[in-house]
């Protein structure tokens, strides 16, 4: 394939596949829990933008109902619900520790490669003008994937999941023009009753262990005694100084 | 032949030019600065007001300096001088690039580092020495990154000669290539760590504690100065140009003719103007980083190179 050659929806259509994939990389590195979802919801955006476009270029019109579904559940109503979630839970403003994080970077480096390398066999089957962005949804889910086992707090697993889900709906609107309506209409909806049960779920996460940050809950602790595991991490800190 | 004498002849106007406009370029991104953060701005001359100044300066020279503390000025200059020879600035054809390809200009840069961070050791003052440290620190994260663009552009123009790059580029129309986008935001960010910008390093602080490029020259003084600021201001148009030839270098003259020439000058002077002002207002907007943060800072430009050259197999299926 010759790119100089592609019309200029085709190229759009790559450009923004590629932007989609520097979002998930954006979210890897991105620390602050607001700028988190904002670059969740811009990776919406750029997917949307993306189904839209191939609908233009294949004529394929049930990508329109597609495209509006991820514009409204991932742009709209997916960040505006972590938006209200972050802010009653007074995290808006947190910042993560990452550990490693140049290392993670390059490990989502190697993630899409490895997807390139899983990718080529279809591509060298199919036949449609957007197969090179099969590998692209890969490394978008497997980037996801990565993002929920590195975070320990759980809104940003809660957004790698999302981000998961984006990929997989973009890998069957790039390799298949599209799922099933009635497939995507419920997937659409599982999700969005799993953004509200995972606000349920974080109250309850924060009144029962006093945290969301997911690493917290492998101290054990019992309930009626004083020594929680904050005061437990602070205890050999001062032991060292003393 | 005749024409190849003419290329040859152009090409040494063009270093000259290049050599002179550069202070204009720190004077004009001075002024944009001043204007911006609503101080009084100095004249776009004013770099070859102080220049001027600094050559007519006496030198005070430390006792223990050795050979190596007075020939480094003249080398950075003369690694600069040999830099901008290869880089097309109003002309595409430039037959030196024929003989130093964009791997040598990278070369050019690490050799005039490497002699700064010398010279800031042999004097033997703790500034000189911390400065050669961190410059070498930042210079070891950022020349990966560097190359790793330089390969991304070169993958697509099958060159690393830049003159045959440019030309690839200026023929092949406008293209919404992701490759090129990400290369160009890796090339901004590692120009700015290059070139001792906001946020890695500020060039207008006092504070020797926060320095990284001026901690290392602190020591020089007069002509030497002169010669090590101006390679700076070089250094910064070389990386302005890199950056316009590789994603947008229409208007640039293609044949030696006076009015393609002119074009490309008015052109290239108009886009430098631009770059100064995207420059200044990413420097106002963002605050100096610590210096433990500029790894990460460039590890993500490197992590974009990679990027970029990864969606050129991925996406552009390699062409």
């Amino acid at each position: 394939m010759d790119f100089a050659n592609l019309g200029l929806f085709n190229q759009a259509i790559i450009l923004f596949a590629a932007l989609a994939l520097l979002t998930s990389f954006l979210m890897l590195a991105q620390a602050r829990m607001l700028p988190l979802i904002f670059t969740f919801a811009w990776q919406g955006f750029l997917l949307a933008t993306v189904t839209v476009l191939v609908a233009i270029v294949t004529g394929h019109s049930d990508l329109y109902v597609s495209a509006l579904l991820t514009f409204a559940l991932k742009v709209i109503v997916i960040p505006w619900l972590l938006y209200r979630l972050s802010v009653r839970l007074e995290m808006q403003y947190n910042a993560e520790e990452i550990a490693h994080p140049s290392l993670l970077l390059i490990a989502g480096v190697v993630l899409v490669i490895f997807s390139y390398f899983v990718a080529k066999s279809i591509i060298n089957l199919s036949g449609l003008a957007t197969r090179n962005i099969i590998a692209v949804s890969i490394a978008i889910e497997l980037l996801g994937m990565l993002l929920m086992c590195v975070r320990k707090s759980a809104v940003a697993q809660v957004i790698g999941f999302m981000s998961m889900e984006s990929g997989i709906f973009f890998a069957a609107s790039v390799s298949a023009y599209g799922m099933p309506l009635i497939v995507e209409l419920g997937v659409a909806f599982d999700i969005l009753v799993a953004s509200i049960l995972f606000g349920v779920f974080f109250f309850h996460l924060r009144d029962s262990f006093g945290s969301l940050d997911v690493g917290q809950y492998n101290h054990l602790s019992e309930a009626n005694e004083t020594d929680t595991p904050d005061d437990r991490a602070t205890v050999p800190a001062t032991g060292g100084h003393a | 032949m005749d024409s190849e004498l003419s290329f040859w002849a152009l090409a040494v106007t063009q270093t000259l030019l290049f050599v002179a406009a550069a202070p204009l370029l720190a004077g004009w991104v001075q002024r944009v600065k001043c204007h911006l953060q609503n101080r009084a701005a100095p004249a776009v001359w004013q770099p070859y007001r102080d220049l001027a100044k600094l050559l007519g300066k006496q030198m005070v020279i430390a006792h223990n300096a050795s050979w190596l503390f007075r020939a480094t000025p003249y080398i950075v200059f003369g690694a600069m001088l040999l830099a901008c020879t290869v880089v097309p600035l109003i002309v595409v054809h430039v037959p030196t690039a024929a003989i130093a390809d964009v791997i040598v200009l990278v070369g050019f840069f690490s050799l005039a580092r490497f002699f700064t961070a010398l010279a800031g050791l042999d004097i033997g003052t703790a500034f000189g020495g911390m400065g050669a440290s961190r410059e070498m620190m930042v210079a070891a994260l950022a020349e990966p990154a560097m190359l790793m663009v330089v390969f991304t552009f070169s993958m697509t123009a099958h060159t690393t000669n830049l003159s045959v790059a440019t030309a690839y580029i200026l023929n092949q129309g406008l293209l919404l290539r992701p490759s090129f986008l990400f290369a160009l935001l890796a090339l901004a960010m590692v120009a700015v760590a290059e070139a001792s910008r906001i946020p890695v390093d500020n060039p207008a602080t006092h504070l020797e504690l926060t320095m990284l490029h001026e901690a290392m020259i602190l020591e020089y003084g007069g002509r030497h100065l002169a010669l090590i600021e101006w390679a700076s201001q070089i250094k910064l148009m070389i990386y302005a140009v890199l950056l316009i030839n590789f994603t947008f270098p229409w208007g640039i003259a293609s044949e030696p003719t006076m009015t393609a020439l002119a074009t490309g000058l008015v052109v290239v002077t108009a886009k430098l103007m631009l770059i100064g002002v995207v420059l200044v207002v990413w420097e106002t907007v963002m605050a100096k980083m610590r210096l433990f943060r500029v790894p990460q800072f460039l590890g993500f430009a490197f992590m974009l190179a990679v990027l970029g050259m990864l969606t050129h197999v991925m996406l552009e299926g390699g062409n």
